[in-house]
């Protein structure tokens, strides 16, 4: 019986080794690449100027106030729309879950926005907002500049950021809603209980697991959000992102060792803003996969 | 198209190309061979067929593929189809397109050079590039007779552009620079200066306005750098390795700008305003002033025909009365890179493209002014640019961006400090930007 379970095992690792060997190569060494290159100075239009400087980018990061200002509206685009998009996505989930009629092209009209491209939505909610080519000035009858004063371009990127993903919380939660046994619902009802109380005590309790999972998901996808706010504004009044900030050092300064150094540094939130999630609100993906 | 006879095939081309892959091939049919035999020797043959196919094609005409923005009147590629056809099977330019966006071209662009990329030949260089590409040893130097030929009867700010430490980098091949656009309709003489500008302007209210460019991108350097060396500034000193930004010229520049922004005259997007929104904002009739490029006149006259028919042009204006403004120029020149599979072809190619034909085409097709002066005399150039004479004039005075290989780095510390323009404050920001470029010159830091 040992040996079997042993053999077995053997055979999972090898089943496993393709897929574990992909991985390895496409992201756990570019990972390493980039945390050795964060400590050089090294920009690619110097390449002989290349130069170990140990934690000095790091220092230059954290002490700069462009990073914490960028981290500070990540964290604000973050909090706002993955709340916002769990309201939304659990009236959208109930609206789907509960249609009786034509069920399959209200889940469809539903997941439209979802399945369009992240640049070509954050362009036409700019193009929208614009003052000279755009409808909602002329609809709600104002005269701003939306994209051009801070808090009104974040109302727009938070927008365009619901608008996009609210469908993928709703989808989850969907699939949490049908885990719930109708008749416990049933039973609850007989009991006496009313829709909300039914709501609050039965349904939202035994999707907790599934809530959590897909706020995690939602949470880590828009802390790293760059498209929108490339597209809507660049960064411009100081709506600038962690994801921005990186993509400004790297690709168009072509520092390597300090773009490196803010790459590492989002990873490190990433994995923070995880370690939170499955730590302090007690996610277990994998018992979740078990029942 | 030799291109064509390459797909079908493709290992002879590999060959051809590059030595070394032939080694890699064999190595690989040795240790087939050890393998199944019957399958290495049915490998073999079919290499053999496709080799003999590929020596009875030899010699092929070498690709010279130009990397360079997708010009939408095909101006570009009839230019490189008349110097391939010229060359009788010596060479053949092919054109890779790259996007509209200079920032989203340099990006491709610089990527592929750092990684000794053989595939670009000729590279469409913007102006601001050349320091940069010359500096990092990713475009070869113009000398001797081809020097000479590049630089015949070209515009001298268009040679400098093209240029870095005394060395010409880049054939100057089409310039650009901005001008004054007005309504003659509203405005009996077009203002000489800004403030009269803007005077002009909230004198006629709601019709006044001035379109410019205000977002935080390359264009708000562009106007910084015009309005700074309209008041007599440079942003770099002369050696270009340490910052000027000198008062009172700064001060003055930044004095115009919050001047600008806080104007009722003002378009109220003007913090995220680009060439094109200045253009479509023009088109709809309500603004009385733009400055921007020669394409507005084009697109004004089929888009707005109505707004074309009182559309007058007059000199970029003035910061100080009685000091001509000096603007930003712009363009692409033909540079070859050092990774280039044949550098001599590509030169010769590049110095073709560049010349009056492949001017006048790209002048008369897709409207991008030329680098050769007398052109400017030229009818058919002058059909094409009404404003000739103004246009070549404001070329003479016009300034160059500070020209650094860290000019990306200067670009960003720039248009990044003095957005938005409205809360600038010509007192005290002269010495934030002067920290900020300080910092970017010595590629410090984040931005």
């Amino acid at each position: 019986m040992n040996g079997r379970t042993a053999a077995e095992q053997r055979l999972a690792w090898l089943l496993c080794a393709p897929a574990v060997l992909a991985m390895l190569a496409v992201t756990v060494y570019p990972m390493l690449y980039a945390l050795w290159l964060s400590l050089f100075r090294y920009d690619l239009r110097f390449p002989d100027q290349r130069q170990f400087t140990g934690l000095d980018n790091y220092l230059s990061v954290l002490t700069s106030p462009v990073w914490w200002q960028a981290l500070a509206n990540t964290l604000l685009i973050t909090v706002a729309s993955v709340s916002l998009e769990l309201l939304l996505g659990f009236c959208f989930a109930l609206v789907m879950h509960r249609t009786l009629v034509g069920r399959r092209t209200v889940r469809t009209a539903l997941l439209v926005p979802y399945g369009i491209i992240t640049v070509v939505a954050a362009l036409s909610w700019r193009f929208a907002f614009d003052p000279t080519t755009g409808f909602v000035n002329g609809l709600l009858g104002l005269e701003g500049a939306w994209l051009a004063e801070r808090g009104t371009a974040f109302v727009v990127i938070i927008l365009t950021e619901i608008w996009k993903t609210t469908p993928f919380m709703a989808l989850l939660l969907l699939a949490g809603l049908t885990l719930v046994p109708g008749d416990l619902l049933r039973a609850a009802r007989v009991d006496g209980a009313g829709a909300l109380q039914r709501f609050f005590r039965i349904t939202l309790p035994l999707m907790r697991p599934v809530i959590m999972v897909a706020l995690l998901f939602r949470t880590l996808d828009a802390f790293r959000i760059f498209d929108t706010v490339f597209v809507q504004t660049r960064g411009a009044q100081d709506t600038g992102t962690v994801s921005l900030v990186s993509y400004n050092t790297l690709i168009t300064r072509l520092n390597l060792g300090l773009g490196s150094a803010v790459s590492v540094l989002i990873f490190l939130c990433v994995l923070l803003l995880a370690a939170l999630y499955i730590k302090g609100f007690g996610i277990d993906l994998s018992r979740r996969e078990e029942s | 198209m030799p291109s064509r006879a390459g797909e079908s095939v493709p290992v002879g081309v590999l060959w051809i190309r590059r030595g070394t892959e032939r080694k890699k091939l064999r190595t690989m049919t040795n240790t087939t061979s050890r393998l199944k035999p019957s399958a290495a020797a049915l490998l073999l043959c079919a290499l053999l067929v496709s080799l003999t196919g590929c020596d009875e094609r030899a010699p092929q005409t070498p690709r010279l593929r130009w990397y360079v923005f997708a010009e939408p009147s095909g101006a570009f590629a009839e230019a490189a189809g008349r110097c391939s056809a010229a060359a009788q099977g010596r060479y053949q330019v092919e054109l890779a397109p790259l996007p509209t966006d200079a920032d989203q071209q340099r990006e491709q662009l610089v990527r592929r050079l750092a990684a000794a990329d053989p595939d670009i030949d000729i590279i469409g260089m913007d102006v601001i590039w050349t320091a940069e590409f010359a500096a990092a040893g990713w475009v070869l130097p113009w000398s001797g007779a081809a020097a000479r030929r590049a630089r015949a009867g070209r515009l001298a700010s268009a040679i400098e552009s093209a240029s870095y430490r005394q060395t010409l980098w880049a054939a100057p091949f089409t310039t650009n620079t901005q001008l004054l656009w007005y309504r003659t309709d509203r405005i009996a003489t077009p203002p000489a200066t800004w403030d009269e500008m803007i005077d002009m302007a909230e004198a006629l209210g709601e019709s006044g306005t001035i379109q410019a460019q205000g977002a935080r991108y390359e264009g708000l350097t562009v106007f910084f750098v015009s309005l700074l060396a309209s008041a007599g500034g440079s942003v770099l000193t002369s050696d270009t390795r340490s910052v000027s930004l000198a008062d009172p010229s700064t001060r003055q520049a930044l004095g115009v700008m919050r001047r600008l922004a806080t104007s009722p005259a003002a378009d109220p997007a003007l913090a995220n305003a680009r060439e094109d929104q200045a253009r479509l904002a023009f088109e709809t009739g309500t603004s009385s002033f733009m400055v921007n490029y020669t394409y507005v006149w084009p697109s004004a006259r089929a888009n707005a025909p109505a707004v074309a028919q009182h559309m007058g042009w007059a000199r970029w204006p003035a910061v100080t009365a009685g000091r001509q403004s000096r603007v930003s120029i712009g363009g692409i020149n033909l540079g070859v890179s050092s990774h280039s599979r044949y550098p001599a072809l590509a030169f010769e190619a590049a110095a073709c493209i560049a010349a009056e034909p492949g001017q006048r085409l790209a002048a008369t097709r897709g409207g991008l002014p030329p680098t050769i002066a007398t052109l400017y005399d030229d009818a058919q150039i002058r059909r094409t640019f009404p404003f000739a004479d103004l246009l070549r004039a404001t070329l003479r005075d016009a300034v160059q961006r500070p020209q650094t290989p860290l000019y990306a780095d200067v670009s960003l510390a720039i248009s990044h400090t003095l957005h938005p323009m409205r809360d600038l404050d010509p007192d005290e920001d002269g010495a934030r930007l002067r920290a900020a470029v300080q910092r970017a010159l010595q590629s410090e830091g984040l931005l």
